[in-house]
This record gives C-alpha cells, structure tokens and sequence, in this order.
C-alpha cells in the first residue's frame, strides 16, 4: 500500500497490465519518448521499448482505428486521446466500429480496446482542453464508460478496462491528475465495471456523481455536517456505462432527496439518465424533486479566468445546492 | 485598522494548467507597504513555471500569511492587505449565503405555511405505512412541509397511530416494492433475446374491434409439407427478381404493338433453310431474320438505343442485342456484340451458340454484358401478344409474336397470308409513342422487304 496521486496511480495500472501481458500496448500522441503530455506514460518506453509504446500522428482517427483493428485480431491496445476534446474525429470507429463489431459478427469478433482520455476543465485550458463528452457516448450500447474520481479506483478500474473483452472508454479527470491522492495497494486488484460505491454515509440527501466534482462534494458535505448538522450521502457512480442502478435506487431510497452533480453540462448529461432512473423506480420514495447541479448549457469552457469560474462547478455551488435540497 | 479600510484576502492564483499548488519563493512587499495594481506581490515557483504575483488592487499590505519556502495550494490565502477607499472587499460569498438561508429557515419558522399541505410521496407512504396522521406533525422543510425526516422523527417518538401491528408487515414489503413496469420488456434497458422473442407465439387473434373477446373467424388449417412446397430463392432467381423489379419501379413502361406480313419470309426461309443447315450445321432461324430487321432499323432511330442517366440520356453507338433466352426455370439475357456488324447468317450463328450455351449453363460473364436492346422471340413458345419488361437499364425491348396464317385484306380482296405481331415496352422518360412508332414501322418494312432474293451472307 502506498500513497499516491492520481496519475501515479493511472501509470502503474498500465505498467501492471504491460508487464502481465505481451498484447498489451500503448499508442497516442506523445506517449512514448515525452511520456505524455501529462506525464502518464512516462517511463513506459524505456521499460517496454517502441514496439509497446507507439508515438502516433495527430490523428486520432487513425489511433482509434489502429487500436480497433489491433484489438480485433487479439491484441489489448490502451489508445491514449490527449485531451478528450480531440477525440471527436474518433467517435466514428469507436461508435460505429468499436461499439457494434461483436453484434455486428454475431459473436465471433470482439474488441478489447482500452480508449483513455482526460476530461474536465478548471485548468484554463479553454475551449479544447477542458470539454467533458461524456454525453456523446453515453447511451451507446456496446461501450462501457468508466470516470473514476479515487486514486485507487483509477488504478482498479483501469487493470480492469485493460482486462475486459470489450471496448471501454476511460474518461480520466486531467484536474484530479495531481489534486486527488490515496492509497493505492502496490498488488493486483481490478475494481469491478459496473459497480458504484458509497463514499460517505449520511442521512439528509443523497448526491450522485462522477469524477472530480465529487471533490467539491465531499468538501461541502463535510462543512455542512460541521456547520449545519446536515448530512450528505455520496455516491460515487465510478462506471457510467453500464449504470449501476441497484446502487442509484438504494441511494435514492436511503434519504429520499437526490442531488445528480456532474461537470458535464446539465442537459441530456448522465444525470438525466440517473435521475430517470430513481424516478422510474422509486417515485414513492422521493421527498424532494431530483435535483441536478451541473455546468450550465455553454458551447464549452471560456478561456477567460472570470467566466471559466462562472462556468465550473466548485465546493461553494455544490454546497448551496446540497443545502437548498437539506431545508426543502 | 482605521475604520475606513477593508481588508481583503488575496489567494493562490492558478498559475497554469492542472497546477493545484505553488511554493512562495520569495515575498516582495512586506507588511506597512503600499501596493499598487498590478505591482508583484510575491514570486512563487511551480513545477512547471517560476512566476510573480501581481496585486489585484491598490492599497496596504497588512499581513503576510504564508511564509517564503511554504508549499501553498491554489485559492488559499497567502496574505492580506488593506484597500484604501472603503471599496468593498472582492470575494465574501460564504456569509451572504449563509444569511440567506438562515433568512429561509426563519421565515419557516415565522409561520410562512404555504408548503404545509404539500405531501411529498415519500411523506405519503411513510404516513400510510405507519398509520400518522399528517395534522398533527409540524413540518420543518421549506414553506412548513413535512419532511420525510419529519414522519420518521415523529414515529419515532411514538406518535403513530394504534394500527402499527400493521406496519412491520408492511414495511418490508414496500422496501422490495418493484417498479409496477419492472416485467415489461423494456423496463430494463439491459436486453436479452428471450424478452423480444416470445417463445410460444400469443394463440388469440384480435381484430382490434372486439377488445373483450376473439372474434368469430373460422380456424384455417395450414398443413405445410402437404399443400404447399416452399421453394429455395436461387441467387439466379433472385437475380431475376431484383431486376425485374427495379426496372418496373424505375422505368415507367409504354406499351406498343404492329402487325407484320411475314409471308414472303417465311418462303424465303424455307427456301433457304435446309441448304443452309447442310452447309453451317446449325438452322436459319426466324429470328435472325427479325434481329437484322431490327438492328437496322436502330441504326435508323438510334434513340431506342439508349439509357436513361436523370440529367441526361446516353445514346449508345454500338448495338449490342440481348436476346431474351428462356429455360425451364429461369430466363437469361445474352447478348450478341455488335450485332450491326453482322449478316444474317452470322446473326444465326450468334443465336444458335448463345442458346446452347445458355441451355446448358455455360454462359460466361462476358456474354452478358454489355446489351444495349433486347428482343425477346416469344413466339417461340406460342405466345401471340405480350406485354415484356424492359431489360434494365436499357430504353426498350421487342417480342416477336407466333406467326399465324390469317385472312387479311390487300387491295380489297382477302388473302391468306402469315402474320406475326411485334411487341415494344418502352422507357417514357425517353421515349415517345411518334418514335416508336415510326421505329416499329421501320421494322416491319425491313422484315416484310425480304424477298426471294435475299442475301442470308
């Protein structure tokens, strides 16, 4: 066990995965001889030579495809996008190859593709470093899609992404890279896909998200106990494909008022999808409406320092909004 | 502190990208000293950038929070300073919130009551389950509702009603209590086969107008294998099938018929007929005879050789014939190549060998390509009238009917004469009743033109 950030934590679940199996490997812009441009891949070069870790055009199109067509024919290829907003040129063979080739060959062919892209903003990254597209391949069947928030959960999920027989899509938070430190045992543990965990007990509302505004949640629920005795249970959804509604409908239940937070904007967001979820299920459970505390509906993140902060969620939105939801 | 100044705190800025800490290098202003806007404050260092921090205001440094050499995270406070002017400090959200809330909960608690009677369902299963009567129970939430929290605080206080035996039974029972959609096919969005394909199809019949019973309809018994054979679609079958399809959804079919004396060609023929199958070893047919009328006839009217292409109409120079060749189970299109460089007899032979390849099957590629018209010799198997579909994507074809002894009227008076019908289906987007017209006119002088005389090489 050791404490460490984050990204330590992303590295040595590929270092793991790489060392463990051959059909392992690496590709994307920079990863190789720079390590990427976040640092996530450094090392694995000198230790797994450029056979294993391929420096690739801008193209991410062809990273996609040249892991798609790799992952067909038996290889685990763990596909890095530099910042999920160059991943668009890669939605079609993703969504259209990726995604279907097991339904489409009835079985006989599969794609156990690993897509790893960082998400989220707060980093003045402006307009092409900071999106969260989740809700582009959101309600694709066929993907999974994992947004890990814990160091130890990053590493998990990952081995286990590596792992799957089928392509997932694992959306890394760049602002959690180094903000978010924990223990994470040095040994070989997955974090199964597809299951939520419950971060913090609580008894006046629940809150639901993903990623790194659950930073901001569990700051806020921790000065709302202190302050107000108000307090909060946190679910941290972990995979958001395949949901994991078991856990949603046992969190809605448990306080009967729900909070959905997340960083991508708030319409047609996972948390449309959570919210009708516990609506279907457990409408006579509910105490409060579902309330969702999102990015508003802005084209992407503004460059300027003033409007990213109006556009970004932080530990002060979050807590109004847990607040408001405690004295409904 | 004089009273006319504000203190205001100034906090690690974010320095650059995923930047969440920085380390106070060196502090350039000290405590008593003025400070402009924009003037550095600090010099800090990173990992990734060395920096100075510029004032956000004018005015005093009062106290220095952080120390030189201390690792400060981005938006804590590294110092205070003094704004000259009473201008109000930038940044104070946490207190303006908070009194706004307190502002709520007072006012809840002064007795603004309009949320009183709003039960949510959580409120309303719990009030039902436990046997509480809602009135007594003063609610704490927004407006004075009741809070689910509320129902609980007070049956936990003893405060349900009698009829809580009840309760234990029912408890449990809600917690497992599914979603009333649960066994519809689509409430789970994780889909297997076995939800869509019901495995014994449903036995009732509905009309749709008798909801409440089957309606009154005679059972039919199909015995499948007994009184009806199902036949595999071959691909050639199906070849048929699409072609014959899309070319009578695409073209839309004109139809048009002359009649032809074909006497003196069927002297000519029996004249020439048995000499030539001595010497070629293959017979004269009536249809290389037809074909020459024709392909001379196109030369004529080179529009009936022709495609439709939406902006513009391809006329095609050579004229390559399919000829419509039927066998027992299917119908094939070989085409005779450049059938305007032949002679009739080399047209027979043309005829003769496709046929036989076609019969036994050993048509190749290259012997259906190309085609640019199509004759289809249906009288072959007695027909006397059809109404043929176009070979697409060409502009026409053309049936020559069964020849027919007839009375026919020449000069007034009536003769017995063989006559043949000659069919044409026509593609209307290119062509119109006038051309094709004039074009079987054309045919019918070439074939009743033939004489005694008549070259066949």
């Amino acid at each position: 066990m050791a404490v460490m950030e984050y990204i330590d934590a992303i590295r040595l679940a590929m270092k793991e995965e790489m060392e463990k199996d051959e059909s392992v490997f690496v590709l994307g812009e920079d990863v190789g001889v720079k390590g990427g441009v976040f640092t996530t891949t450094k090392g694995l070069i000198e230790q797994f030579g450029e056979d294993r870790v391929l420096d690739t055009p801008l193209a991410e199109s062809a990273i996609a495809g040249v892991a798609i067509g790799a992952a067909m024919v038996g290889m685990k290829p763990i596909a890095e996008m530099q910042y999920s907003d160059f991943m668009l040129p890669a939605t079609n063979q993703i969504i259209n190859e990726a995604a279907k080739i097991r339904y489409r060959s009835n079985n006989d062919w599969s794609c156990p593709v690993v897509v790893r892209a960082p998400i989220g903003g707060g980093i003045f990254g402006g307009l092409y470093h900071s999106q969260c597209p989740e809700s582009i391949f959101f309600g694709t069947p066929g993907l999974k899609i994992v947004a890990p928030f814990t160091a130890y959960d990053a590493k998990g999920l990952l081995k286990a992404a590596i792992q799957d027989p089928d392509p997932v899509l694992f959306f890394e938070n760049k602002k959690c890279y180094k903000m978010i430190k924990g223990d994470v045992p040095l040994d070989d543990y997955t974090v199964p896909i597809g299951k939520a965990n419950v971060l913090r007990e609580g008894a006046d509302i629940t809150v639901i998200g993903y990623s790194m505004p659950l930073h901001f949640c569990m700051q806020a629920a921790e000065e709302l106990e202190k302050e107000e005795g108000i307090t909060a249970h946190i679910l941290d959804l972990r995979t958001l494909q395949p949901l994991d509604r078991d856990s949603i409908i046992e969190a809605a239940r448990k306080t009967g008022k729900v909070l959905i937070v997340h960083e991508d904007n708030k319409t047609g967001g996972v948390g449309a999808e959570v919210a009708a979820i516990i609506s279907e299920e457990c409408l006579f459970d509910l105490d409060a409406p579902i309330m969702r505390c999102c990015s508003p509906d802005v084209p992407a993140m503004p460059i300027s320092p003033p409007m990213e902060k109006f556009y970004m969620l932080s530990k002060d939105k979050v807590k109004e909004a847990m607040r408001q939801l405690a004295i409904y | 502190m004089s009273e006319n100044q504000k203190l205001t705190d100034v906090v690690m800025p974010q320095l650059a990208e995923s930047l969440v800490s920085a380390t106070i290098a060196k502090w350039l202003k000290q405590p008593g000293e003025k400070v402009e806007q924009y003037e550095p404050i600090c010099e800090v260092m990173t990992d990734k950038v060395n920096a100075e921090i510029p004032s956000t205001i004018d005015g005093v440094m009062v106290e220095l929070i952080a120390e030189e050499g201390q690792n400060v995270s981005v938006g804590e406070i590294i110092c205070r300073m003094a704004v000259a002017g009473g201008a109000p400090a930038s940044a104070e959200p946490t207190p303006q919130t908070a009194s706004a809330v307190s502002n709520v909960t007072s006012a809840a608690a002064a007795g603004d009551q309009s949320m009183r009677n709003r039960y949510s369902p959580a409120v309303q299963t719990l009030a039902a389950q436990h046997g509480v009567d809602l009135n007594q129970i003063q609610g704490t939430g927004m407006g004075g509702r009741i809070t689910r929290k509320d129902v609980l605080a007070y049956v936990e206080k003893g405060g349900a009603a009698p009829r809580q035996p009840q309760a234990p039974e029912a408890a449990p029972a809600r917690a497992e209590a599914p979603s009333p959609f649960k066994d519809l096919p689509h409430a789970d969005p994780a889909v297997t086969p076995e939800q869509y394909i019901p495995v014994q199809p449903v036995s009732e019949r509905n009309s749709g107008l008798h909801m409440s019973e089957s309606p009154k309809i005679p059972p039919i018994e199909v015995e499948r294998g007994e009184r009806e054979t199902l036949i595999d679609v071959t691909p050639l079958r199906n070849a048929i099938a699409t072609n014959m399809r899309q070319s009578v959804s695409e073209i839309p079919h004109a139809w048009t018929m002359v009649e032809v004396d074909v006497t003196n060609l069927v002297l000519l023929r029996n004249k020439l007929k048995d000499e030539f199958k001595r010497r070629e070893g293959y017979n004269l047919t009536y249809l290389a005879f037809f074909l020459k009328a024709v392909v001379n006839a196109i030369k004529d009217y080179p529009i009936m050789n022709s495609v439709w292409a939406v902006n513009k109409i391809i006329v095609k120079r050579d004229i390559n014939i399919s000829l419509a060749v039927g066998t027992e189970d299917s119908v094939m299109t070989p085409v005779i190549q450049r059938a305007d460089q032949k002679n009739i007899a080399g047209l027979a032979r043309e005829i003769e060998e496709l046929a036989t390849k076609t019969r036994q099957g050993k048509l190749k590629l290259e012997d259906m390509q190309g085609g640019t018209f199509t004759v289809n010799n249906t009288g072959s198997f007695g027909s006397i009238l059809s109404y043929p579909i176009i070979n697409y994507p060409q502009a026409a074809i053309l049936t020559f009917e069964s020849i027919v002894k007839r009375p026919v009227v020449i000069n007034d008076m009536i003769a017995v004469r063989s006559m043949a019908n000659i069919c044409l289906s026509l593609d209307h987007r290119i062509l119109d009743g006038v051309i094709c017209g004039r074009f079987l006119q054309r045919v019918k002088e070439n074939i009743e033109a033939y004489t005694l005389d008549t070259k066949v090489y």
